[in-house]
């Protein structure tokens, strides 16, 4: 029986591995790849029947938990937005020469356009690095749809499969016709340490294996449902491949009869790429995000064969596809009625009023009025709205956990007052190694671990060490008179801009925990308990 | 037949509410429907918006054109202005006139509104006041989806009426009838 029902892309994705039997789905959280995770939570099937969901410390943390279900004989999920690629590729590109048992799908929500986040890095060539197939759906219902297929392919090829997804299918919503489920695999672990310890002797053996996997993924590529290229291509001075989400916007601005190439799932179909080259004059390649298709192209083709996309201006190089830049690419322009208006001004987003960042950045803004030559260095989270006005009080934010490192090596170098702020949530995921070279090193900084109690930037998830900060820190070595937890609100602005100082003037490690619930769980918790208590 | 709706608006003014009210009525009238919606970083007191497609037909692009967009419904009057080149020749602006300031250089604010008054179609009122009056303050979006109703010819103001009734069921009887009677406000304020 099939019934429709109104999903986001995300959510789409989350159904679909449910109903693919899945047994865990390992994740932290990330826009705009969070909702599926959130997704499976909160579904009371997945609950009665014990699919392990729960928030990992790190995407390395996830992708290893779920290899290791997979060891086991069962279906496990990871899910990540793409920079999370970066974190996990140790164990990604490994679960590649180990193979899998029970089915292991990989999604990465990638972000073109850098709606909420600091690159626009393309996960395809993540698959392609690691040499799995990959699996890019173009609508919701593919989304859907795909999962189970992925699952199944993933188990007959004994490999990962890589799902990839863009911002505008994550958090676009469409009816999808949804079927029914089918049951978690049996607990089966692998019995072949010959797969699983890489050894040299054994990887070598393992990696010439994949290698020798290729043609049976090309051969899986042109047999799949999720590719098309009409049976007879009539011949056309244009032809288009269309990848992923890119499909939607040929749909709606390509000329009536251009031959199209739809392209879900990689390695590239080389045959049938090269079948619509023989009919046309010239190939358009629409995709969302790097030009990891367009090269692909150009590869199979003759050197002199037109091939136009991003890397001829053809399409922007940077940003995501929209139906105008695609129209464009076909010689339409979609012209505006309404010249943008003059009564305008930017409105970016900012902290909370009341939030305890606020009161962080404050007090700390007025202690380093005393110190020209500080540096702060930033990380990922909400408080990264530090760098806007009013505040502008941090310097750098790079990737998760570089706050402490960055600041560490800074100090090194002799920069003083080096400065860190880190939210608790990175500091789980990536900052608590770095907080220990500086230990071990007897670095110069001071880290201002701020602690909201949860994972708020993307909603409020729960955070991994929330309630064992002080713990870790002094496990990992930080000295009791060089660690203090505030609670910054403003009758304490004193307290803590004194602690700062001392801090500051210290020639070593210290860390002060400004501790104070971020005020959207808290006025969510507090909207439930009302609600619970009517 | 097919209608593109740019809902626009600050994070937390509830936009999304709207949407899933349109999207709810059109899944019941059997429409096809695509809704992208903005998450993330944008909803902290930044502008958010979200593109709605209706149609009778197979949609394909999340996002609306430029110079497509039949409605800009906007929950803050700059904020509709924000989205001006996505308007269609013909397209329609319905929008509360009560600017959200939380910017040190929001515009003048009587220059603001002259230049709304000035497009050839455009439909606006103080909805916080409307929903105050009719002591309903959560519901100054409902009133402003009302106003828009008269403009949504896809979807009638009863297919509304029951999508309301639909999704805010779990919050309570008191919250549907605020809901309807503040959808009901706007219908019939504007002609």
């Amino acid at each position: 029986m099939t019934e429709k029902r109104l999903l986001l892309g995300d959510e789409a994705i989350a159904l679909g591995a449910l109903h693919a039997g899945l047994s865990g789905v390992y994740a932290y959280p990330g826009t705009p790849s969070t909702e599926i995770t959130e997704f499976i939570q909160n579904d009371p099937a997945a609950r009665a029947d014990g699919v392990r969901s729960r928030w990992c410390t790190n995407e390395k943390t996830a992708m290893e938990a779920a290899l290791g279900m997979s060891y086991a004989g069962k279906r496990a999920l990871v899910c990540m937005k793409h920079v999370g690629m970066n974190v996990c590729a140790d164990a990604f590109v490994n679960a590649a020469v180990t193979g899998v048992n029970g089915g292991l799908v990989v999604l990465a929500a990638d972000d073109p356009s850098m709606h909420s986040s600091q690159n626009e890095q393309d996960s395809r060539f993540y698959g392609q690095f690691a040499m799995v197939p990959v699996l890019e759906p173009s609508d919701q219902q593919e989304a859907y749809d795909m999962m189970s297929y992925a699952f199944d392919l993933s188990e007959r090829l004994r490999e990962p499969v890589l799902v990839r997804i863009v911002t505008r299918l994550a958090h676009s919503r469409a009816a999808v016709a949804v079927g029914e489920g089918r049951a978690q695999n049996p607990l089966s672990p692998d019995r072949d340490p010959g797969r699983w310890v890489l050894l040299p002797a054994i990887a070598r053996r393992q990696y010439a294996a994949l290698v020798g996997k290729q043609e049976a993924f090309l051969a899986e590529s042109l047999a799949s449902p999720f590719n098309r290229l009409p049976a007879a291509v009539a011949p056309a001075d244009l032809g288009v491949v269309a990848a992923g989400i890119g499909y939607n916007y040929v749909k709606e601005t390509a000329p009536e009869g251009v031959p199209v190439l739809k392209v879900s799932q990689f390695p590239l179909p080389e045959a049938q790429v090269r079948a619509l080259a023989a009919a046309c004059r010239r190939i358009l390649v629409v995709e969302d995000g790097q030009p990891f298709v367009e090269t692909g192209v150009k590869g199979l083709l003759d050197a002199r064969y037109p091939v136009l996309g991003r890397l001829t201006g053809d399409l922007p190089r940077t940003g995501e596809l929209t139906p105008d830049n695609v129209a464009a690419a076909f010689g339409k322009r979609n012209i505006p009625a309404f010249a943008p208006a003059k009564h305008l001004a930017p409105r970016p987003p900012q902290l909370c009023q009341g939030c305890g960042h606020r009161d962080v950045y404050t007090a700390l803004g007025k202690v380093l009025e005393g110190f020209p030559d500080a540096r702060v260095f930033g990380d990922i989270g909400c408080y990264t709205l530090g760098a806007l006005p009013p505040f502008r009080a941090i310097d750098s934010c790079v990737d998760m956990g570089a706050s402490i490192t960055m600041a560490k090596g800074a100090a090194d170098a002799g920069v003083r007052p080096a400065i860190a702020v880190i939210g608790d949530s990175t500091f789980t995921h990536s900052g608590m190694t770095g907080l220990l070279d500086a230990v071990n090193d007897g670095s110069a900084i001071t880290v201002i671990l701020s602690d909201n109690l949860t994972t708020a930037m993307t909603g409020g998830q729960d955070s991994a060490g929330t309630h064992k900060f002080e713990a870790i820190c002094l496990a990992l070595g930080v000295a009791r008179e060089h660690l203090h937890v505030v609670e910054p609100l403003p009758r304490n602005r004193e307290e803590i801009t004194r602690i700062l100082r001392e801090e500051i003037a210290y020639e070593g490690v210290s860390v002060i925990i400004p501790q104070r619930e971020c005020m959207q769980t808290l006025r969510r918790k507090m909207r439930n308990q009302k609600k619970e208590e009517a | 037949m097919k209608t593109d709706i740019k809902l626009s608006g600050v994070g937390g003014q509830g936009i999304l509410s709207i949407a899933t009210v349109i999207g709810e009525a059109a899944t019941r009238a059997g429409l096809h429907l695509k809704q992208a919606e903005v998450h993330g970083m944008s909803q902290r007191g930044g502008d958010v918006q979200s593109d709605l497609r209706l149609s009778t037909e197979e949609i394909h692009s999340d996002q609306i054109p430029l110079g497509g967009a039949d409605l800009i419904v906007s929950m803050e009057p700059m904020e509709a202005l924000r989205y001006l080149p996505w308007l269609a020749a013909d397209g329609c602006v319905v929008t509360s006139s009560k600017p959200f300031v939380n910017i040190p250089d929001y515009p003048d604010r009587d220059a603001l509104l002259a230049e709304l008054d000035a497009l050839p179609q455009v439909v606006r009122c103080d909805i916080e006041q409307e929903a105050l009056a009719l002591h309903a303050p959560k519901s100054a979006n409902m009133v402003l989806l009302g106003m828009a109703a008269r403009r949504l010819k896809i979807l009638s103001p009863d297919d509304l009426r029951a999508a309301i009734r639909s999704v805010f069921f779990r919050k309570g009887e008191k919250v549907v009838e605020d809901n309807l009677k503040a959808f009901d406000c706007g219908y019939e304020s504007v002609q």
